[in-house]
């Protein structure tokens, strides 16, 4: 095989894409669970964790870039790498919402104002389970399963939904807990949007397998701007 | 960082709740695709060829290519060695006329007319496509008199109009300001780079329609080989291109359309894939061209 180098090159960095999607996982599992146990250790661990993330993502870009430079990938080869540049940027922001819902078990520490942990745990298992076989899918370019995860977001908006609704009609009854409550939301709010962003690696998974670059669904283009947290 | 932005995102969250979105795919290109101006149907055509095969005797070297080749494109033969790349390309200006044995079938359409009619005059189709080699090949003579010998050929005789000529024509080829001191120096003097554009100067001087590469910058340093590629792109504007390369980049960076050829069972060369430059190496249609333009074989 004239191309063993770049092929053995682009394994790897799909190894290390994988290596990184279980950081992201963890994280999300890890603050999630913290969130549930008020356990601020484990938050303040998850926190700063993130930089291992952040570490893993830059890794990867520089060394697609020296494959950029040095092997001139073409074709295929050029879409999986540009796919991964993509994917990895996803996957960072993931592990920022991660950071994100441990910020927030920092903040409100062992407060015993009721969280909807039932929800927030499917939520979160939901997006998780959705991440692993989207990331799996972009591995093997499995298209049918690139098209069928992002349908499983309505489940994620679902609940996102019945937590808002719950959390609304706790702050009306009680304005004590409005800021509590308004955490709560930017925790549901980090879930649902990495289930969005999950659609986002489904979408590269198409474009590597077929050269479309396509869409599947902008239904929450104009949260963009409130990605920050 | 979040403490200024519950309110603003309980606002927004009433918000989502009140429009729901469209769920359904909102855009899609293929990478690749290209504006009309990469459409192979709306551009002007300067050469056609018609069911082209090419023998050696009874060796069939080319088999019954069929291709467009677009008026002020660069047009890039690719494929691996032995593929009949080089073959196709001489058989556009009746190059292989020289090499006894050699015939053809199908046809070669410059503007429409078949330049393999028994009424062609070869000397006039190979001033009107004019051919560069991979080696630079200066004849052994001045500068100056490498560029005019095509059109003294041709019955130019007067010196000024010959000046004239020879200047417009090194300019054209990106090599005047190396070679306005040494014109009635030997064109074998310059370095190889200078040699090649010195060539492409001779090519052009005879006003030709088509210039025809043939590996034109295989034998150069990468400098040298950046200059013709630059060149090319100037010289498109004037004539068409058509250049065949082993280097894919080069191919990727200097041609707007690519033809990919490989051989057949028969050991003869067809046409696999053709089509715009940009397509042919972001996401090619055909498993062979894949494999080709990656690395993977050939």
């Amino acid at each position: 095989m004239p191309r063993q180098t770049l092929d053995r090159e682009i394994h790897h960095l799909q190894d290390e894409v994988l290596l990184l999607g279980s950081m992201v996982e963890q994280a999300l599992l890890n603050a999630i669970d913290a969130l549930k146990r008020r356990d601020v250790e484990s938050a303040k661990h998850v926190y700063l964790n993130d930089d291992l993330i952040n570490e893993k993502r830059y890794a990867i870009e520089n060394r697609v870039l020296i494959l950029f430079a040095t092997q001139q990938p073409i074709a295929h080869d050029l879409r999986l790498l540009a796919a991964i540049l993509e994917v990895i940027t996803e996957l960072e922001r993931m592990g920022d919402y991660a950071k994100g819902i441990a910020k927030i078990v920092m903040r409100i520490g062992q407060s015993d104002i009721p969280i909807p942990g039932r929800e927030i745990s499917r939520m979160g298992d939901q997006s998780v389970s959705m991440l692993h076989r989207a990331l799996s899918a972009f591995i093997t370019e499995d298209v049918p399963m690139a098209y069928r995860i992002p349908k499983e977001d309505d489940l994620v908006d679902d609940l996102y939904n019945q937590v808002y609704h719950k959390m609304m009609a706790a702050m009306i009854a009680d304005p004590e807990i409005i800021d509590h409550s308004n955490c709560i939301m930017w925790v549901v709010h980090n879930i649902e949007r990495t289930a969005d962003r999950v659609t986002n690696i489904c979408e590269r998974t198409i474009f590597i397998a077929t050269g479309e670059l396509l869409e599947i669904d902008a239904s929450d283009d104009e949260w963009d701007d409130e990605d920050e947290l | 960082m979040f403490q200024s932005k519950p309110a603003e995102l309980l606002t927004m969250t009433q918000e989502k709740q009140k429009t729901p979105l469209p769920r359904t795919t909102l855009t899609s290109i293929n990478v690749g695709e290209t504006d009309g101006s990469q459409d192979l149907t709306k551009l002007p055509i300067k050469l056609t060829v018609d069911d082209l095969s090419i023998y050696y005797g009874k060796f069939k070297a080319v088999s019954e290519i069929t291709m467009h080749i677009p008026k002020n494109r660069i047009t890039a033969l690719i494929g691996p060695s032995g593929c009949g790349k080089s073959t196709l390309l001489r058989s556009f200006n009746r190059m292989n006329d020289l090499i006894s044995g050699s015939w053809v079938e199908g046809r070669v359409l410059l503007d429409g007319k078949n330049i393999y009619d028994p009424d062609i005059d070869v000397v006039d189709i190979r001033q009107r496509i004019g051919m560069v080699f991979q080696r630079p090949n200066p004849f052994p003579m001045s500068v100056f008199d490498n560029v005019a010998y095509g059109p003294r050929l041709y019955g130019i005789r007067k010196k000024s109009v010959l000046d004239e000529i020879v200047e417009l024509s090194l300019r054209r080829a990106a090599v005047w300001e190396d070679v306005k001191d040494k014109l009635h120096q030997s064109g074998l003097e310059l370095s190889g780079g200078q040699q090649q554009r010195l060539c492409i100067a001779r090519a052009i001087a005879v006003e030709p329609a088509v210039i025809l590469m043939d590996e034109p910058a295989s034998a150069l340093d990468p400098i040298s080989t950046l200059k013709i590629e630059e060149l090319m792109q100037e010289l498109k504007s004037d004539y068409t291109i058509v250049i065949v390369t082993h280097n894919m980049q080069e191919a990727a960076r200097v041609s707007d359309f690519t033809a990919f050829l490989m051989i057949n069972d028969e050991r003869s060369g067809t046409l696999v894939e053709y089509g715009p430059t940009e397509q042919i190496f972001t996401n090619p249609q055909k498993r062979q061209t894949e494999e080709y333009v990656t690395g993977r074989f050939g």
